[in-house]
């Protein structure tokens, strides 16, 4: 496998942020009630875990490593509130749902981290496709939640009824513990569990 | 140079600032006026959606809706007197109308004394923009009056709509506030702003009598068409949402208004 793609893909399965770092646990449990609400959180870290790792990467060379947290942050703290512009100019509503959501971004590890960790040993283009990757990560594991958090409590995907509700006169009896943020958990729970039966070099040793 | 000597410090740390500032104010400034339109059409719908109107459409549609079913009114609250138009200024025009500002213009508000003030908000507009919603016939159905308070963390801004009886409650709904996500902020909820339609928001001798109650509303209560449910796990909240819906019905609110709405009905009759 190619760097690149290794760089790329890795953060999916193999070294997820989430998964198997448990980076980011914060946002995953309080923007996966609904689909919609995750789809747009998982793009909103995207565009600034790759961003930021592509400016971190870019001044690595010069950033003096007394400042270097700081400056990181003042980058990441500006990408999410551009992020967050963005979503209030062009997605309302969904800006309204995300509330403080948006600007927590600044505070998840992942970004934080793949800073530390990667763009700032890394070249800009290899830094940038590393924030891609967990981004995805991050994402496949929203999407994940956010599809059995959906389904399971309110019988929608998307807003789209798909399981009709008892109170709309249909069979399903929506369990309200899947709109709570505890349900999260039990998901990640089991995805954790899902892929180190599948990985197991990614159980730890006791 | 090394890349930890002051200069080069304080240089890259002044070089940062400088980019990154550059890159925010910009996406403000440029974004700024559609965040404002959004604004607004959301206010636009929110009014649409207490008065029971909301299509199911695009923006256009809804601006036309509210266009030709919503008449706005500017009352002077004190007095309950509507406000006539040849004394409107600047910041009173409707389409300027903006409630914040209003709050803090010194000029426009009235201090609350303290032990009036339930809802929390120090000091009330003189003014106020309503909202009456027209029928076919371009008569008055229901009229819509902007209220706000303070929950737990945040003031709550939304609508309360008023059945042309100005008794009956036929809609509330919150535009902006900063509650809990799932505890208060089910304030949003339409299931739980549904259980407002047809509550009673007075008793025969025009008492404000309209109650957010802890926990479900027993619906043989005799007292089941004036009470509504709290919101489980946000007593705080519901209680905040209690306290402003009373105080802006009471004669501190709109209780003037509403008296001269109920004098100008009965010389008709």
């Amino acid at each position: 496998m190619s760097k690149y793609k290794k760089v790329l893909l890795d953060p999916i399965f193999d070294n997820n942020p989430i998964a198997y770092q448990i980076l980011g646990i914060c946002s995953a449990l309080a923007v996966t009630a609904k689909l919609e609400t995750a789809v747009v959180m998982a793009l909103a870290v995207t565009a600034v875990v790759s961003l930021s790792n592509f400016s971190v990467s870019l001044i690595r060379n010069h950033v003096p490593s007394s400042i270097r947290i700081i400056v990181e942050m003042t980058i990441i703290a500006s990408l999410v509130i551009i992020a967050d512009q963005l979503i209030k100019a062009y997605a309302y509503d969904i800006s309204k749902q995300l509330s403080v959501y948006v600007g927590l971004i600044i505070t998840n590890c992942i970004i934080m981290g793949r800073a530390e960790a990667f763009a700032l040993k890394n070249p800009p283009g290899l830094s940038f496709l590393d924030g891609i990757g967990n981004g995805m990560g991050y994402a496949f594991i929203l999407l994940t939640v956010g599809f059995l958090r959906e389904l399971i409590g309110s019988g929608k995907l998307f807003g789209i009824s798909v399981l009709k509700l008892t109170t709309e006169g249909g069979w399903y009896n929506p369990n309200g513990l899947f709109l709570l943020s505890p349900s999260a958990f039990f998901i990640i729970g089991l995805i954790i569990w899902a892929i180190r039966s599948w990985k197991p070099e990614q159980v730890e040793e006791d | 140079m090394s890349s930890d000597s002051a200069k080069k410090t304080i240089g890259v740390a002044l070089g940062v600032c400088l980019v990154c500032s550059v890159f925010v104010s910009s996406a403000t400034v440029a974004l700024s006026s559609k965040q404002e339109e959004n604004k607004k059409l959301d206010k636009i719908e929110n009014i649409l959606e207490a008065a029971d109107l909301k299509p199911e459409g695009n923006s256009e549609e809804i601006k036309q809706v509210y266009h030709e079913k919503i008449k706005t009114e500017l009352i002077n609250i004190e007095t309950g007197e509507v406000v006539p138009e040849e004394q409107y200024t600047k910041e009173l025009m409707p389409e300027n109308f903006d409630l914040k500002k209003i709050i803090g213009n010194p000029e426009l508000v009235e201090e609350i004394p303290a032990e009036k003030d339930i809802a929390g908000i120090k000091k009330k507009p003189k003014y106020m923009l309503i909202y009456k919603v027209l029928d076919e016939n371009g008569n008055v159905s229901k009229i819509i009056l902007p209220i706000y308070g303070k929950g737990l963390w945040s003031t709550l801004y939304g609508f309360l709509a008023l059945d042309k009886d100005l008794k009956t409650i036929t809609g509330i709904t919150f535009y902006e506030h900063g509650e809990t996500p799932g505890l208060g902020g089910e304030v949003d909820n339409p299931r739980w702003k549904q259980l407002w339609k047809g509550k009673k928001a007075f008793d025969e001798n025009w008492k404000p009598i309209i109650k957010v109650i802890k926990g479900k509303v027993d619906p043989s209560s005799p007292e089941a068409n004036h009470m509504v449910d709290g919101l489980s796990g946000a007593t705080l909240t519901t209680r905040g949402v209690d306290n402003l819906v009373r105080f802006w019905l009471s004669d501190e609110g709109y209780g003037n208004f509403l008296k001269t709405l109920r004098g100008k009905k009965n010389e008709q009759v």
